[in-house]
């Protein structure tokens, strides 16, 4: 399997690169190690701890973070842009449909089944529009590359994509640590980010809602592990923090509690699940989340971001079925395609994963966070048997892909340089307006050829720039 | 029929509270079968919240109780015009889609004994089916108050053999899911007349989803489909999700609630 | 700003403020000890631990107040809320959870006061000497306090912090100066000896007031001097009625911003009235430990005012 070098064609340096080779050849070791112990002591001292969603872990642990940086062209960047948001509109489009009239399943393009028996379908909001016609407010979509110019959507993340601050904090220590290559290389700003999320949430304030928006971030509290991410996000908009006993119903709307008495919330950007919102109406019980909050926000006092019911689009079973999704709502070919994937749900599917198992990735349907899955290729003989007898069981719960040759990216090892795995997630923000900031986060598989990214199972942050033309 | 009804909900807290929240489904549906005359809902020391019809069809009318108050009394009161239409629910606006209603929650999932009750039904076509498999759940769990309780599932009073309406109906649910009928729980009342029928005037039933027919209502409790002495409030997956009063106090002591129906026939 | 934002804040000041105080109590302790010790019934830090109300606590866990005991109770115990290691733990974390209402100064001074502890708790015990560890103590405290008075604006938020710190710190002044009550209740002949001298000063170093306090009086040391000091003097730091004059003018500035004036800042205007209108006679004529207990009593119905109007989220 020939890997895609994001810094190489054969031993020419690819362009985007061409300035960090004279920077790495000019760094001794003995500076790199100096610098790599700064970037660490201003992760810590600033108290960024961090897990993607759903990873759990240690709330005070740190992510690896390297220092070279992941570079996009301005050319594959736009390219990538326009397909991530068209995705993202896709998506949204979806979910209007699937709580409205469901054209997409009277057309037959999507089993009803997947839709409307799926756990994250929330049948308490259809029948109604939130703001603007937008369920997913923040996008989150996770994207390999395997070649210059091939690049596969690996999941979609509707509901709340986390590690935006990574983004945000690896470029301010970046700039602080080498501030020439900022003036070297033409490097797309991405601290318009917050500014941009908080004119999104603003836009989609409720009918009901008169004058500036009062808008909040909602977390499920200081022992979360993204709470840093919810705290810096609240930092840089300007908004307030609130956990969910800040929150209260009274009569048509919302209120905070403030040390001035009730003041009214009209737009709340929540980082927990739909089940913890109302106890009235997800988990009765559940002493958790705000009673009444749901009437209130089907009624237009609030808008809730992203909208409960949200994940039924980025389950991993309907995830097969977004590039339908872009045809039938947009009328478009994908400009970003799926990885090709097997469900084992159909019965000529299960029998070609199980006849080639050895070669592809298997992930649980609601799996998140690299548990729950075979990479099969990394796996020894014993470890593909245990996996098949779990598929066989329960075929439904395990969709299948072929092992993608991802493309690496120089990174710093022990031994010096050395080409490692990354994958990228950027994050598209859906209001009155589509917009995409220049970056995201790429992740990176700090063990030489592993494929697997996430945080918990030994990978690493980079810096991610997008040049400009 | 013209039914009157005087529905009063009694909340005491032995402690103080400092705020009660209340979602209510507590209109009459709005479909053929029934029409309001006139109906009040009113709390006591309560402000009224969001209001709007949702995704079921069911009108939902939010409440607030600023506290302290250690009682809160839910009272409605009305009057409603029923016709009979043998359980069928005609002229009713809803956009939940049928397939959402084939989901199992806990009350209503299916064990072996289910799973094979119901497939002792038989009949040609889905109309004959439902009204076996409502025959079959009625013959199975005898009318029988306090062996169950609020939380008992449709498994449980099948084994017991024994329960009340809120059993029947998630044993039908459950039954029909088996054999591929979405079913639903229904809360509303039920005027009981002279020949001496001792159930709750608070009462629950199913409605299976029948092709070409639409959403249809059996009372296996009363071996019947609803007709003019039934009101119909509100619908969803089982019996909590169909709640016609949700409510939360925080802040306070126990809770302890009383309940009294009366369902009268109107004298014109 | 959020009740549960003031909540935090305000804590993280009364935290810090018992920190400092806990410290200086092993100060105070400490010293006590040195001199001979043949009088009274019960030990002198017995009489500490009665004072600041936490003797049970520590009978239940360690039987016979030990010093050794007393000092990892006092400083170390995770189980005892009031130990310094507790007391800089919850304004940490207190701190973290506010994080965007306190400046990076602020913060940093919380942050490196926690690392440093987790440090010192991993070195052992017969490394680390009383008088460090309270300096240490002292020094982190007045990091925070510097910090917050330098950097942060000048809102609620402050005023919240500082509202913790004035009715931490006059209660904790009040406490201190009642373990000379304890220490001496069994033996009034001590009055004025040299014995009753020395206490008198040691209670003055461990509040780090005894120079304030000779520029100030002057001469011999009294109780009435140390009352009128403690008590009585506006230009004391540490005097209850800086302490409750503090408290009025925060919350005041709070009732103004806020356009709405409290029972809390009632409350606190009739305790400071009470004290301007107090001579040191009046307060030995109804005894030293009756009127501090009392005063220890108001601040608390105080603290519960502060409590219901801003700090629940009950406010309507």
């Amino acid at each position: 399997m020939s890997q895609f070098n994001e810094m190489y064609q054969g031993t020419k340096v690819r362009p985007p690169y061409a300035r960090l080779e004279d920077w790495v050849a000019a760094m001794p070791q003995e500076l790199r190690s100096l610098k790599q112990a700064e970037a660490e002591a201003l992760f810590r001292r600033i108290g960024i701890t961090f897990a993607v969603y759903g990873e759990g872990g240690d709330p005070d642990r740190l992510i690896p973070f390297d220092m070279f940086p992941r570079v996009f062209a301005a050319a594959e960047w736009a390219k990538l842009e326009k397909g991530i948001k068209q995705r993202a509109r896709a998506l949204n489009a979806f979910l209007v449909d699937v709580y409205g009239r469901g054209e997409i399943i009277r057309a037959g393009r999507i089993p009803a089944r997947l839709v409307y028996q799926n756990e994250a379908y929330e049948k308490a909001v259809t029948g109604f529009v939130p703001p603007k016609g937008v369920y997913s407010h923040i996008v989150g979509i996770d994207i390999v590359r395997t070649g210059p110019d091939e690049f596969f959507v690996l999941e979609d993340n509707c509901r709340t994509p986390s590690g935006v601050s990574y983004m945000l904090e690896s470029r301010e220590i970046m700039m602080r640590m080498f501030p020439s290559l900022f003036r070297e290389n033409r490097i797309e700003p991405v601290d318009g980010y917050s500014e941009k999320l908080r004119r999104t949430l603003a836009s989609v304030a409720p009918k009901k809602c008169q004058g500036e928006p009062t808008v909040v971030i909602l977390t499920p509290g200081h022992f979360n592990s993204a709470y840093y991410e919810h705290s810096l996000l609240a930092d840089l908009m300007g908004v307030e923090l609130v956990e969910g006993q800040d929150l209260f119903v009274d009569g048509e709307y919302a209120y905070m509690r403030t040390t001035e008495g009730p003041r009214r919330v009209d737009v709340i950007y929540r980082r927990l699940d739909d089940a913890y919102l109302d106890p009235l109406c997800f988990r009765p019980d559940s002493m958790l989340g705000i009673p009444g909050l749901m009437d209130v926000y089907r009624s237009g006092g609030v808008s809730i971001c992203s909208a409960p019911g949200a994940g039924v689009a980025d389950d991993k079973a309907v995830y097969c079925f977004v590039p339908e999704m872009v045809r039938f709502y947009l009328g478009e070919e994908p400009i970003l395609n799926n990885v090709p994937t097997w469900q084992c749900g159909k019965p000529d599917d299960l029998k070609y994963v199980l006849d080639k198992l050895p070669e592809l990735v298997v992930k649980e349907v609601h799996g998140s966070g690299g548990y729950g899955m075979l990479v099969g290729p990394k796996s020894s003989r014993d470890e593909v048997e245990r996996f098949r007898a779990k598929i066989v069981e329960d075929p439904g719960n395990y969709i299948a892909q072929p092992t993608l040759a991802l493309s690496s990216v120089p990174t710093f090892v022990e031994e010096g340089v050395a080409p490692r795995h990354v994958d990228l997630r950027p994050y598209c923000l859906v209001g009155e307006r589509i917009e995409l900031v220049p970056g995201g986060l790429t992740r990176v598989a700090l063990t030489e050829g592993s494929l697997v990214v996430n945080s918990s199972q030994g990978g690493g942050v980079k810096d991610t720039w997008v040049l400009a033309e | 029929m013209r039914l009157t009804v005087d529905h009063v909900t009694r909340y005491h807290y032995d402690r103080p509270v400092r705020s009660v929240v209340q979602s209510h489904r507590l209109q009459p549906s709005a479909f053929a079968g029934q029409k309001v005359t006139d109906w009040e809902v009113t709390v006591s020391g309560g402000t009224r919240g969001a209001s709007f019809r949702d995704g079921a069809g069911d009108m939902v009318q939010g409440w607030t109780v600023a506290g302290p108050v250690s009682e809160v009394t839910v009272r409605v009161q009305g009057t409603v015009e029923t016709v009979d239409l043998t359980g069928v629910l005609r002229g009713h606006k809803e956009t939940v889609a049928p397939e959402c209603y084939m989901l199992a929650t806990t009350p209503t999932r299916a064990d072996t004994a289910l799973d094979a009750l119901a497939r002792q039904a038989d009949g040609g076509d889905p109309l004959a089916l439902a009204h076996s498999l409502s025959a079959l759940v009625a013959d199975a769990i005898a009318y029988m108050p306090g062996v169950t309780h609020a939380h008992t599932t449709a498994a449980e009073a099948l084994a017991l053999g024994e329960g009340v309406c809120q059993d029947h109906a998630h044993a039908l649910i459950a039954v029909a899911r088996v054999r591929g009928l979405p079913g639903r729980y229904v809360s509303g009342y039920l005027f009981s007349d002279a020949d001496g029928q001792a159930h709750e005037a608070a009462h629950a039933w199913a409605e299976l989803y029948l092709a070409g027919l639409g959403w249809v209502g059996f009372d296996p409790a009363n071996r019947c489909c609803p007709d003019d002495r039934y009101i119909r409030l509100g619908s969803g997956l089982d019996a909590q999700d169909a709640a016609p009063i949700r409510g939360i106090a925080r802040g306070g002591g126990m809770e302890e609630m009383d309940v009294t129906v009366a369902i009268l026939q109107a004298s014109q | 700003m959020l009740s549960r934002t003031a909540d935090n804040l305000y804590w993280i000041a009364r935290y810090m403020e018992r920190a400092d105080t806990v410290a200086r109590l092993l100060e105070v302790g400490s010293r006590i000890s040195l001199i001979p010790s043949a009088h009274g019934y019960r030990s002198e830090w017995d009489s500490l631990l009665q004072a600041t109300g936490m003797a049970e606590a520590f009978a239940r866990k360690y039987g016979d107040p030990v010093q050794r005991n007393i000092e990892s109770f006092l400083f170390f115990d995770r189980d005892n809320p009031s130990s310094v290691a507790s007391c800089i733990t919850s304004a940490r974390e207190n701190g973290r959870i506010v994080r965007t209402a306190l400046t990076t100064q602020v913060w940093d001074a919380l942050n490196t006061a926690f690392q440093e502890l987790k440090a010192l708790e991993r070195r052992p015990r017969s490394e680390l000497e009383l008088s460090r560890l309270t300096e240490w103590v002292m020094r982190h405290a007045a990091m925070v306090r510097g910090a917050i008075d330098a950097t942060l604006l000048r809102n609620d938020g402050y005023n919240f912090l500082n509202i913790g710190y004035y009715l931490e710190r006059g209660d904790n002044t009040a406490r201190l100066m009642d373990v000379k009550y304890y220490v001496l209740l069994p033996r009034v002949d001590f009055v004025g000896s040299g014995l009753d001298n020395y206490q008198w000063t040691t209670l003055l170093r461990a509040m780090g007031a005894q120079r304030a306090f000779h520029w100030a009086y002057g001469g011999e040391v009294t109780a009435a001097k140390i009352a009128d000091f403690l008590i009585l003097n506006p230009q004391s730091p540490r005097s209850l009625t800086t302490c409750v004059a503090g408290l009025s003018n925060h919350l005041g500035r709070l009732a103004k911003s806020y356009g709405r004036e409290t029972e809390a800042l009632g409350h606190a205007r009739a305790v400071m009235a009470g004290i301007e209108a107090t001579s040191v006679e009046d307060i030995f004529d109804e005894g030293l430990h009756e009127y501090l207990t009392r005063f220890i009593a108001e601040v608390a119905a105080l603290a519960q005012a502060i409590h219901a109007t801003y700090l629940n989220g009950e406010m309507r």
